[in-house]
């Protein structure tokens, strides 16, 4: 109990440093300058695809579609920032383009509840996108929990590949 | 004469068997483990047996008492005589092999069926304490055994049993983005599948109403999540919700007016009542954590629900009216998936511990918990509609079956399943 309590309030605490870590560090990362984001990441990402929409016409969408997370934590791990901000660049690009943010969670736990898991990882990309700038409206979370699992199996393994956030444009 | 009744007997069995084998379409129940302190009843083959096709009405019988945990069938080979119903019993022969009861039948051609006559026997008290018959046509023979161990179950138990209920649930095969999900309504015990709906997006969560007649589940039908409720003899169905976001776990109130659920529109999970009759909304939760699983207490007074408003998911209970919300789990980091037992004393759930999940029973007078299961995945637990049997999803290597458990957890038995995971089991009301 105590244990869980605590790795959950460090989770959220990791969960935190990475968005704030977007937000003060996100233009150097991949070269976007997604600028800085406060409260207001819709707005802030509008004025912000302006500044890039010229540079970026030609943004190719990334070829990795899917990133992966840690047992009973929605935080995205640093490892996938590059992948998210090359989806953010496409997103901001293409404003015409839409992608579906499908939620997974592995087998472990009620299937209801994983639903909500999924749907949890699935926001917090959604967020990490809004805060690179990508307007909320060309991004829908749908939430599959733990049905449609991308490996079979009680590994730990498989569950690694099954706790994902996939990119459905 | 007995070496005859015995070969005779063996050519029956042997062809039974044979028979079953055959129409193993479904499922074949297996014991995990029995319970030592079980009533000894012996269920004697019923006479004119061999003539009937397919069907071992005694066995059924014999299976049923068994799977509630009260009972301990005595095996067939220790049988001494195998009378029938009408024939006079010899007590003494039955208290030798240690039996309190005996049950004895007799099945008679008619029409297109057969008249099952049947009697109960109290071995101590030397007398007949039932006797009564029942008429099924050849593929309702089943059913016939089924209401016959209810007759039964409930003169010595003095408890209605639950025999002839059914269960809904989702098969599925496949993994990723080439699987097919069905949503099937069987006999408790998993024979006579019937296939209600199939589709190549998840099914899940079906929750039957409080008449019997409707199911709703959700489908992701389309790429996104709804919740339906559908007619189970016409197969009519509508298309209840279909908000942005989470629409999940359907559970209807005790007077089938209206659907609890868990509806994910405003940002995060929250319970939810609708009243079916306008469909209007009523939003219970209000809390930035995940509030899913909702279900009605018996007296519709109360919802139970899982929320990890703590850090993991333990069980809360609402309450109608006042909006007053306590937590009523404590015990280990994991319970979820809750459920009332039909008189409202218990809650069964889902908790983990160091050796995997598992589906628990915490008593709501004392708080004790005790846990019913022991394999590593068992989950979504539902309970027979006498509070006596529950059924689970488990994990059998790879394969998803369904597990049924005695609401003691002295008994347990797997529903292993011929083609794909099931799981989602849901039990159905009492029908009649």
């Amino acid at each position: 109990m105590q244990f869980t309590t605590t790795a959950k309030t460090l989770a959220a605490a990791l969960s935190f440093a990475v968005i704030a870590g977007c937000s003060s560090g996100g233009g150097t990362q991949d070269g976007t300058g997604s600028g800085t984001m406060d409260t207001d990441g819709m707005t802030s990402g509008t004025s912000s695809q302006g500044m890039n929409s010229g540079q970026n016409m030609n943004v190719q969408m990334p070829d990795v579609m899917t990133i992966y997370f840690e047992f009973d934590q929605e935080t995205i791990q640093s490892k996938y920032e590059q992948v998210l901000n090359g989806h953010a660049a496409y997103l901001k690009a293409n404003q015409s383009a839409s992608v579906v943010l499908q939620g997974y969670a592995d087998e472990r736990g009620t299937r209801e509840y994983n639903l909500a898991l999924g749907e949890r990882r699935a926001n917090a990309v959604k967020q990490y996108l809004v805060m690179q700038g990508v307007s909320a409206s060309q991004i829908e979370v749908v939430s599959y929990g733990e049905e449609r699992p991308a490996v079979e199996g009680h590994s730990e393994s498989a569950y690694a590949e099954n706790r994902r956030v996939v990119f459905d444009y | 004469m007995r070496q005859m009744l015995r070969a005779a007997l063996a050519f029956i069995v042997m062809a039974l068997a044979a028979r079953t084998a055959m129409a193993a379409n479904d499922l074949t129940i297996e014991i995990t483990k029995g319970n030592d302190q079980a009533i000894p009843i012996a269920v004697v083959p019923f006479k004119g047996e061999g003539t009937s096709p397919g069907t071992d009405v005694a066995q059924v019988v014999a299976d049923d008492l068994e799977h509630s945990g009260r009972f301990d069938p005595i095996d067939r080979k220790d049988l001494i005589s195998l009378p029938g119903a009408g024939d006079t019993l010899n007590y003494s022969d039955w208290k030798m092999i240690n039996a309190n009861y005996v049950v004895v039948g007799k099945m008679t051609p008619e029409g297109n069926g057969y008249k099952i006559s049947f009697e109960l026997h109290d071995v101590l008290g030397q007398k007949r304490v039932l006797g009564q018959y029942v008429s099924a046509s050849r593929d309702q023979l089943r059913a016939g055994a089924h209401f016959i161990a209810d007759q039964i179950y409930k003169k010595i138990t003095d408890v209605r049993g639950a025999f002839s209920t059914q269960i809904a649930y989702v098969s599925a095969t496949g993994t990723d983005q080439n699987m097919q999900f069905t949503l099937n309504v069987s006999d408790y015990d998993g024979y006579n599948a019937r296939q209600v709906l199939s589709s190549n997006e998840p099914i899940l969560s079906p929750a039957w109403s409080p008449d019997g007649k409707k199911l709703a589940y959700v489908s992701f039908e389309g790429g996104r999540p709804a919740i339906y409720v559908q007619q189970l003899t016409s197969g009519k169905r509508i298309k209840l919700t279909s908000f942005k976001g989470i629409n999940g776990a359907p559970a209807w109130s005790p007077d089938g007016r209206r659907l609890a659920m868990s509806l994910s529109k405003s940002g995060h999970p929250e319970i939810y009542v609708m009243n079916l009759a306008d469909r209007s909304l009523t939003r219970l939760t209000n809390s930035s954590a995940i509030n899913t699983e909702p279900s009605w207490s018996p007296d519709g007074q109360h919802i139970l629900f899982t929320s990890d408003r703590s850090g993991g998911p333990q069980l809360y209970e609402y309450t109608l009216g006042s909006g007053q919300v306590s937590r009523k789990t404590f015990t280990g980091p994991y319970n979820a998936g809750g459920h009332y037992s039909p008189d409202g004393k218990n809650i069964f759930m889902v908790t983990r511990d160091d050796s995997g999940y598992h589906v628990a029973k915490q008593s709501l007078e004392n708080g004790r918990v005790t846990v019913l299961t022991k394999t590593r995945w068992d989950e979504a637990p539902t309970i027979a509609p006498n509070g006596t049997m529950v059924e689970y999803a488990t994990q059998r290597g790879t394969q998803g079956v369904l597990g049924l458990v005695s609401d003691d957890g002295k008994a347990e038995f797997v529903i292993p399943s011929t083609k794909g995971n099931v799981r989602e089991p849901a039990w159905s009301p009492f029908t009649d």
